[in-house]
């Protein structure tokens, strides 16, 4: 299955990453829309300290402890891709709790939001890698 | 082969969705005194609260689960007697329903303590299913107007309090403990909790029990009285072990498993809150009864059965919880070097011990909570990260840049 990799060696730390994914999950036509005067809430987020800097967003595992721990049934995996159906979830956090990665967060929605690789919106493939601009993010299969 | 599981909770669920990982064929039936399909217990409270439904509830797994499975369900019924020689299980109605692998889930019941003139309370309900749920409710009414007394200031307790407080008039909580949570808090984060649920106008009263019941009132062993109209008895819970000892599983407070969930008799497994599990943060045998381990416990007995070969020793204590909007997660055990940062909105403790991260504490900022799970479950030296990063916050940039191009860089 593809899924998104990061390679820190390339990563240039701007953040637009983050933007876009921001932006493909805004449900609005234009990133100036979705991103003027908004604090923005990624599923993809920067680490970054000294010179060296990485994305981090779900890695989609095989054998989701986020899944598997999840008490509503909101978290499935659909052909391999971990989604979250937000309407099922409580906000409960035992995924933020589970997660290995620190890849769920919490939204103001209430409910946990995570990457779905654009699967759910009109993008349709991952928009991080889209907008990274020296290819430290890609999409594949590994 | 023929699978057989006792119960219909997470547990079960993880041995179905274990055993079709490994083999698509042979049927599989599951008994539960239960009448419904399976949910997660723990939402009984965010039902009363309205964050979701009793129809949302009941769709932890899709309408199709059983069917897509080949599960024959058989709700309603409970098991009366299990046959280890025989390989036969027996319902109270007398029907004998043979297996070759039978998995018990029969998970853990209210525990109720010994309290003079308990039986004189007609308005009382305990609190971990959802028919206790939909009792409570119907007990509360749509006047606001209860006082409800919950005896009991553990998770389940507090998390009911949490459930109905725009429901009653009135929630005071009481526990023989000094302070509330006593099985998941030290006393200073606990006291945090404390206040802010004090703050929505919740009562307590700690270092106390009830001396004495009246329909409708509490007279504590304090001198104190409380009126109320409504008990909730969430004491604490005992697992389920009476069909596993009258099989001749080796049984100590819970049934005792290898780490392939079998028990002492061949053929039966075991899995969730009716088993003792090894805590690998504690390094102890303990009975754990929460949800994730229940899945992982299930899973791993539903492969075993089905002839795989798979191990869970990963079993740690752990718990997200939120109360009236502030978040708590803990996990691991606490015995051992502590490291405690706290300011206005947030706790945070993390205890070290021989060169390994033990356990931890976060109130409020709980985010990436996870990554510190991680270094409990997979015993990561803290010799070979950056502790003082980790310390900081919970952060990839804490491991060494091969171990970081491992977690990102690869297929998990």
């Amino acid at each position: 299955m593809k899924r998104v990799y990061v390679n820190e060696k390339w990563c240039l730390g701007c953040h637009l990453c983050e933007y876009y994914c921001a932006f493909a999950n805004s449900g609005k036509s234009s990133m100036v829309k979705a991103l003027k005067d908004h604090k923005i809430a990624p599923r993809i987020k920067i680490e970054e300290r000294n010179n060296i800097s990485f994305a981090v967003s779900c890695r989609h595992c095989e054998d989701p402890l986020c899944v598997k721990g999840c008490i509503s049934g909101a978290l499935t995996v659909v052909d391999g891709a971990v989604h979250i159906d937000s309407n099922k979830c409580v906000g409960c956090y035992t995924c933020i709790l589970s997660c290995p990665y620190g890849a769920l967060s919490t939204s103001n929605e209430g409910a946990i939001q995570k990457c779905e690789l654009c699967q759910k919106n009109e993008h349709g493939k991952p928009m991080c890698v889209q907008g990274c601009p020296n290819k430290a993010i890609v999409y594949e299969e590994r | 082969m023929n699978y057989v599981i006792i119960g219909n909770g997470t547990a079960a669920t993880g041995v179905i969705e274990g055993i079709r990982v490994v083999d698509h064929e042979s049927p599989i039936t599951v008994i539960s005194s239960e009448p419904y399909p399976v949910y997660g217990r723990p939402l009984i409270s965010y039902m009363l609260l309205g964050k979701t439904t009793e129809e949302k509830m009941l769709q932890y797994r899709p309408t199709d689960f059983y069917e897509k499975n080949g599960v024959t369900t058989m709700l309603g019924k409970t098991v009366s007697a299990v046959d280890s020689a025989a390989k036969t299980v027996t319902l109270e109605s007398g029907e004998v329903i043979p297996y070759d692998k039978l998995c018990i889930a029969t998970g853990s019941r209210p525990f109720v303590p010994p309290m003079d003139g308990l039986d004189s309370v007609e308005a009382q309900t305990p609190f971990m299913t959802l028919d206790h749920a939909k009792r409570l409710r119907e007990l509360l009414g749509e006047g606001k107007d209860k006082r409800v007394l919950i005896v009991g200031a553990g998770l389940i307790g507090l998390k009911c309090a949490e459930g109905i407080i725009n429901l009653a008039q009135s929630i005071t909580v009481c526990d023989l403990a000094p302070r509330i949570l006593p099985n998941v808090l030290e006393e200073h984060p606990a006291s945090i909790i404390q206040k802010h649920i004090e703050k929505q106008g919740v009562k307590f009263l700690l270092n106390d029990s009830v001396a004495h019941f009246e329909p409708n009132q509490a007279q504590m062993k304090s001198g104190a009285v409380v009126d109320f109209d409504v008990l909730v008895v969430a004491v604490g819970v005992r697992p389920n072990t009476d069909l596993a000892a009258m099989a001749g599983c080796e049984v100590n407070r819970g049934i005792l498993l290898n780490d392939h969930m079998q028990t002492s008799v061949p053929d039966i497994y075991a899995a969730g809150d009716c088993t003792v599990s090894h805590d690998i943060a504690a390094e102890t045998d303990r009975i754990l009864a929460i949800l994730p381990n229940a899945y992982m416990q299930g899973e791993t007995a539903g492969m075993n059965m089905a002839g795989g070969n798979r191990a869970f020793d990963k079993s740690i204590p752990m718990n997200a919880s939120g109360f009236m909007g502030l978040h708590m997660i803990t996990a691991g055990s606490y015995e051992g070097e502590a490291y405690i940062v706290e300011d206005e909105d947030s706790y945070k403790m993390l205890v070290t011990k021989d060169d390994r991260l033990r356990g931890f504490i976060l109130i409020g900022d709980v985010e990436r909570a996870g990554i510190y799970t991680s270094l409990i479950r997979e015993k990561t030296p803290l010799s070979s990260i950056d502790f003082d990063l980790i310390k900081e916050r919970p952060q990839l940039m804490a491991f060494s840049s091969t171990e970081r191009v491992h977690k990102l860089g690869r297929a998990h």
